[in-house]
């Protein structure tokens, strides 16, 4: 027997990212790293335990492996618990067949048993997709007051934008009485976050529902959420300020990073009072050398700086040489850049080597058409050899030899 | 050959007296050292890699700062069900604290009863190094000695403590020392011993019938030429913390690339407990040269030849140079300081200027406000 808990998170985990292109060929979107020492689903994670949440499963699919490694037993979030905590949920195999996860609602189906040992009165649904700082615990607050059946954290987006995002319309009171799925006329500009807050009874029975429907495609927004509504449940916004962004693509993800090192970007790393909590490298502090210049980045633990970085993020582990240039790049644990390559709006991926003198990545300002430009992107492991070119919104995702244009 | 045949046993309180200016708000072996690390981080680190899987910490006093550190011994993977990280705090028979090694050991009956290990390795926290340990246990039994003393050949530390030796041929020790033999160099102890545990209770019991309390002169010094007591020479390279001028030069060192890889070996980790700061952000204005940053620091302004901590400040136009900046400390706009050890969570204000000099560092103690 399982004590009961008030409420059990469900973070949806199992997206490829197939916009992050390389990045996510050997993991899944949540395991992206960020921010210099971070992975996405630090967010979510921090988020949970930080208000109060203590049961969280993660449910998995594309390229499980590297996510249940990182997650482990939860012990970097403090959510190893005896009977709470963070389970990895994988799709399984039952008398009946087996089912991979259909859609995000079908994947929440396919785990009541989990969620019912815990007997919550609320459920959180969570996506790993969003670098932001949230106290769930306020959400759930507005949820009870407003006596909801669900509630869905929105945010203000740019009314040009709107059209981007799932567009919630509400009444005066805040209750929702219309979802706009990217809208080609938006008539409100409260985007859906992907957080849901649901009475725990009503989700499982419209869940079930859902399932019985042959025509659903088994998901959140598509079926679930438009089935509650036309029912009459009482559906409310709940209106989140804050940092709050979307890390789907390429440009989103290098945004996001670059965001950090914007003082005035409300995005503070080291409150105390919200840590974001990550399974940390071990390794020492990092060096900056005598030969080094460093302007405006962020550099974690195990670096090796000799060169000139500016305006960029170095995770652990990053060695640049005498004489290279990092600018406006992220560079993700392991990777070294060799003497004399310069590396400039760029995303190299994990252990990558960038050969002596290679070039990767262009500035916006030297491009003939700007139309051509973009971040330049590196897979994991891949060897940019001494001397290759990388272009402006390349996407290597093999070696390139030198002499050799990619 | 598996090393669950081996225990450690530290002594994070011995050598406290070295730096007194630190060790007067804690241990040791909690002394923070290389911009993440605690003094015992090198030792524990070295017994886990070895595959020690019971260590015991004996401490005397001021143990809370280490007790905090060590936590559940999770960092360091010794959280086991079995086995594991003891901390071992005074038994208190009588009123008195531990005289010194001899007292700690002699109340751990029940601790030496319940483990099943037949060797036990004794080490203090003064010497930083990544030490194959393994080698001096496997020296040990191969040469079978009584008891094994790790030493190191060059300057000897002018302390009142330190054990010169005199070894023979084969290494087996012919005399010792202790305290200023008149000799500059030569073989000097580094505080790391391997005994049998069956051998180390019956000459700990011995010594304490007799009121002999001191480890080194009681049991080594005493038993030289009786027993089978061995060197061995640590040629790893190692920084010894002997005084304040010492842990000033062996922070430096790390400055210097081959002596940090030879110290944070990536087969050998040295590990610590892990804070959950976010990487350290340099300004627009920050300038920042030959120095080692921890996570979480923020650097607006100039850093030379310095070792940053982490969740250190630096403000704008603050200069900072061959300096030591612990754990949370704020060092405001417009200061300048040079040869300073900060202790944590100092507050140094706008505009102050503090010259120390290398040979004779300034210290300014935990929680001060310039």
């Amino acid at each position: 027997m399982f004590r009961k808990q008030e409420c059990v998170a469900m973070l949806l985990a199992g997206g490829q990212g197939s916009r992050l292109y390389a990045l996510t060929r050997n993991i899944a979107k949540p395991a992206v790293p960020y921010g210099g020492k971070y992975r996405i689903i630090d967010f979510p994670l921090s988020n949970c335990i930080n208000s109060g949440i203590e049961t969280v499963g993660v449910l998995t699919q594309y390229q499980p492996l590297e996510l249940s490694d990182y997650i482990g037993s939860g012990e970097p979030w403090d959510l190893d618990r005896n009977e709470a905590g963070v389970h990895v949920l994988p799709p399984y195999q039952r008398t009946k067949g087996a089912d991979w996860y259909k859609g995000t609602a079908n994947a929440i189906y396919q785990n009541i048993p989990f969620i019912e040992r815990y007997d919550p009165e609320y459920v959180l649904v969570l996506s790993g997709d969003h670098i932001y700082k949230m106290d769930y615990s306020d959400m759930i607050e507005a949820h009870k007051k407003k006596g909801a059946d669900c509630t869905i954290a929105v945010i203000e987006v740019e009314m040009e934008e709107a059209s981007r995002f799932g567009i919630l319309n509400t009444n005066p009171d805040g209750s929702i009485y219309e979802f706009d799925e990217k809208p080609a006329v938006p008539k409100s500009n409260l985007a859906s976050m992907g957080i849901y807050v649901f009475n725990w009874q009503s989700l499982r029975k419209y869940l079930e529902e859902d399932e019985d429907n042959p025509q659903s495609q088994n998901d959140f927004g598509k079926n679930v959420l438009p089935a509650m509504l036309d029912d009459g449940q009482r559906m409310f916004a709940y209106r989140f300020e804050g940092y709050w962004k979307d890390v789907g693509t390429i440009d989103s993800l290098w945004e996001a990073n670059m965001d950090l090192l914007n003082p005035k970007v409300p995005l503070d790393m080291s409150d105390p009072t919200w840590r974001i909590y990550s399974r940390n490298s071990g390794l020492p502090p990092h060096f900056i050398a005598d030969t080094a210049t460093v302007q405006n980045s962020m550099i974690s633990e195990g670096g090796n700086v000799y060169g000139e970085v500016e305006f960029s993020v170095l995770f652990p582990g990053v060695t640049v040489e005498e004489g290279a240039i990092v600018y406006d790049s992220i560079l993700m644990p392991g990777t070294h850049v060799h003497k004399n390559a310069k590396v400039q709006y760029a995303i190299i991926a994990e252990n990558v080597e960038i050969g002596e003198g290679a070039i990767v990545g262009q500035r916006p300002e030297d491009m003939d058409d700007l139309k051509d430009w973009g971040v330049a992107v590196v897979a994991q492991d891949v060897v940019v050899h001494a001397g290759a070119v990388v272009k402006a919104k390349a996407m290597v995702e093999t070696d390139v030899k030198g002499g050799e244009d990619a | 050959m598996s090393y669950t045949n081996v225990m450690g046993l530290i002594f994070p309180n011995m050598h406290d007296e070295t730096l007194r200016d630190m060790t007067s708000v804690r241990a040791l072996g909690s002394v923070p050292f290389g911009g993440r690390y605690r003094l015992i981080d090198f030792t524990l680190s070295n017994m886990v890699n070895m595959g020690v899987s019971k260590v015991g910490v004996i401490t005397k006093s001021n143990y809370q700062s280490l007790m905090d550190h060590l936590g559940s011994g999770k960092a360091w993977d010794l959280s086991r069900k079995n086995q594991g990280l003891y901390i071992l705090p005074p038994f208190g028979i009588t009123d008195e604290s531990y005289a010194g090694r001899i007292a700690g050991l002699a109340t751990l009956d029940a601790f030496f009863s319940n483990s099943k290990e037949d060797y036990v390795l004794l080490s203090d926290c003064h010497v930083v190094g990544n030490i194959d340990y393994e080698k001096i246990v496997d020296a040990h039994i191969a040469s079978g000695a009584d008891i094994t003393v790790a030493y190191q050949t060059g300057v000897i530390p002018q302390l009142d403590s330190t054990l010169v030796l005199s070894t023979g041929l084969d290494d087996r020790i012919a005399d010792i020392a202790i305290g200023d033999s008149g000799e500059t160099t030569g073989k000097y102890a580094i505080g790391l011993y391997v005994i049998a545990k069956a051998l180390l209770r019956q000459l700990v019991h011995s010594a304490v019938s007799r009121n002999q309390m001191h480890f080194e002169r009681d049991i080594l010094q005493r038993n030289v030429q009786d027993m089978r007591i061995f060197g061995y020479e640590v040629t790893e390279k190692t920084l010894m913390i002997s005084s304040l001028a010492s842990y000033f030069a062996a922070n430096m060192a790390l400055l210097d690339p081959e002596t940090r890889a030879k110290i944070f070996r990536t087969d050998r980790r040295i590990y610590t407990k892990v804070r959950d700061c976010c990487p350290a952000i340099y300004g627009l204005k920050s300038s920042v040269s030959n120095s080692l940053v921890a996570d979480g620091a923020v650097i607006e302004g100039s850093v030379k030849n310095s070792i940053i901590f982490r969740d250190v400040k630096i403000g704008e136009n603050a200069r900072i140079e061959n300096c030591i900046v612990m754990q949370g400390t704020i060092v405001s706009g417009s200061s300048t300081l040079g040869s300073v050890i900060l202790d944590k969570d100092v507050w140094i204000k706008e505009n102050r200027t503090l010259q120390g000099f290398e040979s004779y560092p300034i210290f300014i103690e935990k929680g001060a406000t310039v």
